[in-house]
């Protein structure tokens, strides 16, 4: 049967693209709409190439359509030419799946994975047809439900969400829909879904809570305004991560997307706790998955999907224990079906590059370090552990191993930082350069040379992460860092191996109001999008001066989310919310972070984040916790 | 070939030539050539085939589609040859094939190819095509006697612009064939037919003839009002000198 399309051929003959808009992949999933309870719209307010690389959506997918009474499908942002095509003949948004309005469904989805896409889920809305607003909306319209590592702090795009979901979907979402049937059968309304929804863990009504406000304009407190709504919202957890929902039947997309590969996620968590990385605390503690489970995952993806590469997913690959074991097999079997593996977030040892001679082509490829700062004192202000000795080592093994191109990524602007850490950046760069020349002997150098690409991004505090109380820089404190960095690298003897790359500020400042914004940024990203801001994380669409001039025209102070010195018992605007790592840890690692005090990982001694109530983690497995 | 001499192929461990039909329709006409290309070798993994690989640090499968078709267009003949290393029988692989497609792809039919024949790409020498307008009938009056003068003239000549210049085409050599013809659907108003040169030296789209054509009737038809799909591309089995002789594709396979 060929399914009707939401949009006509001349339409589709007209945009770049149109695979973007038809479904139709392999293992997407058409169900009988007769049949269904309930129906649900999965977002991911980007570009379909973007979107279609997310794991987590997978997840979520495979998991409700495995439900019989439940029908998921997908949404993506439409590109802005057919955006524009769509305002023009007020065509409604449409699930792909069914090519019918996501108006008409039960639930709207939306992933929040970077706050860059802000403007994108007004766009979904708005071309869905369903008021911006969560309390504009009628009584008929979708749910609208974020999730996702932005959820984590859900206040400056609060007004637009009915719900949010914090954490990890596979646990409570089944209890959530059958929820929402059973206030439907029973004659209930959307405020009856919401107040009952508010008591099921981890979710979050936020039209159920106004923030209020000190006369300097930070958070005095928060008003219930439902009483039954609970003051702190824990966040939702998996902790069989070996006997859950995984995708083995992913959706294959017709066009090259960013992922395009099977991806074979093998556990959640870091034990590292380096001081700027949100995902390193959200996720604690660290689950492991089975490895024989993860090999049979792999063998079926591969079948299911006839995907040509498959992709382990991890913060840290290297830290997981069984990883020597499921390399040796996926080598061996992606050997015979002829399938690459991609291999990110190793750290560069003997073993890693043994396994990365088997697996990639050496002359092709190229190693990547993450020192993030330049000097040592630094990197043990952000806790790093990553020392200069082990990079050279293990840069100079892999040099003897005719690796010739070295990535090396570096942040700017994190606290303390001087002008002799940014030098380090340079320094360090050049002896990677040096070794290179050291340990090469001319007559066995390819073309000679050495190729080191350093790129800096500038560093934005984030909240659940010790530096939730640092100091960002303002743009032009950052650029000036990126021309000190590029004057470093200049200098050096080696400068003609070394290629500098730097980002855009404007955008790191926006990200930064987003990232620690409370409600009152809800109305400057209202205002920007009504200003026709869309794709902000594209940098040709990226209009930072109309941005500047809403945030004028609010009255909202960029400065005061930003570059402002925050107090130690300053509430934020995300503190209703526990992410399990209690705030009394976070200040413990910011204060040691100004002593310049490293903390071991997780795995050499427990730090007391207070994860470990979830009832796993390497701590609570090897019960070495903290006894204080 | 029978089946036993499939499995001496097999026994002499060398590689066999196959020659896959396919349609495509529906929502898939929006599918580009490259992304089906991938797709076709997605499935192939999917569907379990012993395809032969290429050599070296990145090898790929042993692969070679027909004639690329534009977007937009649907087609009831494409193809594409692949060598493997064994099989069991063409309707085995036909059928696995097909339980892996989707809606919008079909396997017409699976063909072993001779050692000898010139891979898909090659053989292409013709196609042929029709033209359906997708509500009612042509908006176009007395549409086969105009088609008959038409297609009676001596040239037809056109402009072709290319990247670089203007060319002055004449498309009458490479219309094989130019007649309407009834609908598929008994519901639906007469259908134009063509059959024209489709080999890499000559290739002729068919909006060219249709956009020559309604030139000549000083008719002009609206952009994506009419549906276009390929019936069948063809190869030439005459040798050089003689009348040509076309054939489907896949009947040099057996």
């Amino acid at each position: 049967m060929i399914r009707k399309l939401a949009l006509s051929d001349e339409i589709l003959m007209q945009v770049e693209k149109p695979a973007r808009y038809i479904g139709n992949e392999v293992n997407s999933v058409v169900k009988e709409k007769d049949k269904i309870a309930v129906r649900f719209a999965m977002c991911f307010p980007d570009v379909y190439e973007i979107g279609m690389s997310h794991l987590g959506i997978q997840i979520l997918y495979d998991m409700f359509n495995q439900w019989d009474d439940v029908w998921c499908e997908r949404v993506y942002s439409p590109w802005v030419d057919l955006d524009k095509i769509m305002r023009e003949k007020r065509i409604p948004l449409f699930g792909l799946e069914s090519q019918e309005p996501v108006k008409n469904m039960d639930f709207l989805g939306i992933t929040l994975q970077y706050e860059m896409c802000y403007t994108n889920i007004l766009q979904v809305l708005d071309l869905a047809q369903i008021p911006l607003l969560a309390k504009d909306r009628e009584e008929d319209m979708p749910i609208v439900i974020g999730g996702g590592p932005c959820s984590y702090n859900p206040e400056p795009i609060a007004p637009f969400f009915d719900l949010f979901y914090i954490g990890e979907g596979e646990t409570q979402y089944r209890r959530l829909l059958d929820l929402y049937i059973e206030n439907r059968d029973n004659g209930g309304n959307r405020l009856t879904f919401l107040q009952k929804a508010s008591q099921i863990p981890g979710i979050y009504v936020p039209g159920f809570y106004e923030e209020e406000y000190n006369a300097d304009g930070t958070i005095r407190g928060r008003k219930k305004l439902y009483d039954k709504a609970p003051d702190t919202i824990l966040k939702e957890i998996e902790m069989e991560v070996s006997d859950t929902y995984y995708p083995l039947k992913p959706v294959v997309p017709f066009i090259k997307v960013t992922q395009d590969r099977v991806v074979l996620e093998i556990q959640r968590g870091c034990i590292r706790g380096c001081r700027f990385c949100q995902a390193g605390q959200l996720y604690r503690p660290v689950r492991e998955r089975d490895v024989e489970v993860l090999k049979r995952y792999a063998v079926e993806m591969l079948k299911n999907t006839g995907q040509e590469e498959i992709s382990l997913s991890s913060l840290s690959s290297s830290d997981y224990s069984q990883l020597n074991e499921l390399l040796d097999f996926l080598i061996q079997d992606c050997n015979e079906k002829h399938t690459n593996i991609s291999l990110p977030s190793l750290r560069i040892d003997a073993f890693s590059l043994d396994v990365m001679s088997k697996v990639q082509d050496v002359k092709k490829s190229s190693l990547t370090f993450a020192p993030e700062a330049g000097s040592q004192r630094l990197r043990d202000v952000i806790n790093k552990g990553l020392t200069e000795e082990v990079i050279l080592k293990g840069a100079a093994l892999a040099f003897e191993g005719g690796w010739t191109r070295v990535k090396l990524y570096f942040m700017l602007g994190l606290p303390t930082e001087t002008e002799e850490d940014i030098r380090g950046i340079g320094d360090l760069s050049n002896k990677i350069a040096a070794t290179f020349f050291e340990t090469v002997p001319k007559d066995k150098r390819v073309n000679g040379k050495v190729q080191i690409v350093t790129s800096t991004s500038f560093f934005i505090p984030k909240p659940f992460t010790p530096f939730q109380w640092a100091r960002m820089c303002t743009k032009e404190e950052f650029l000036e860092k990126a021309y000190q960095t590029k004057q470093g690298i200049m200098a050096q003897l080696n400068q003609k191996s070394i290629k500098y790359n730097w980002h855009e500020a404007d955008v790191s400042v926006l990200e930064g109001v987003f990232a620690r914004g409370d409600r009152k940024v809800a109305d400057v990203i209202l205002k920007a999008y009504e200003k026709g801001c869309l794709f902000d994380s594209w940098s040709e669409y990226f209009h930072n001066d109309v941005w500047m001039s809403c945030f004028e025209e609010c009255g909202v102070d960029v400065a005061f989310y930003t570059t402002r010195e925050r107090m130690e018992d300053e509430i934020f605007p995300w503190d209703f919310l526990d992410c399990g790592v209690t705030k009394e840890f976070l200040l413990r690692e910011w204060k040691k972070a100004m002593e310049e005090t490293v903390s071991p990982n997780c795995r050499s001694k427990c730090q007391g984040c207070g994860a470990r109530r979830f009832g796993g983690g390497v701590c609570f497995e090897s019960n070495n916790q903290n006894q204080n | 070939m029978g089946q036993d001499v499939l499995a001496e192929v097999y026994v002499l461990n060398q590689t066999i030539k196959i020659r896959i039909k396919f349609a495509k329709y529906g929502t898939m006409k929006f599918i580009g050539h490259l992304d089906i290309m991938r797709f076709f070798q997605k499935a192939i993994r999917r569907a379990g085939i012993d395809i032969r690989y290429s050599e070296g640090f990145s090898p790929h499968q042993i692969m070679s589609f027909a004639a690329p078709l534009g977007v937009g267009i649907e087609s009831k003949g494409e193809y594409l040859d692949i060598e493997v290393n064994s099989m069991t029988s063409t309707e085995v692989m036909k059928e696995a094939l097909n339980q892996v497609m989707v809606p919008g792809v079909e396997i017409v039919s699976v063909t072993v190819l001779p050692d000898n024949v010139k891979n898909a790409m090659a053989s292409v020498a013709a196609a042929a095509y029709r033209i359906a307008y997708k509500e009612g009938a042509f908006p176009i009056e007395n549409l086969e006697q105009k088609l008959q003068e038409f297609y009676a003239m001596e040239h037809i000549p056109v402009t072709k612009e290319t990247k670089k210049s203007v060319l002055e085409l004449d498309l009458k050599p490479g219309i094989y064939e130019l007649k309407m013809v009834a609908a598929d659907n008994t519901n639906t108003a007469p259908e134009i037919y063509m059959l024209v040169d489709a080999s890499s030296s000559g290739n002729i789209k068919p909006t060219m003839v249709l956009d020559a054509f309604c030139s000549f009737c000083q008719a002009e038809l609206a952009p994506y009002s009419y549906q276009i799909t390929r019936i069948d591309t063809y190869t030439n089995l005459a040798k050089e000198g003689e009348e040509k002789k076309l054939v489907p594709l896949e009947a040099v396979g057996k």
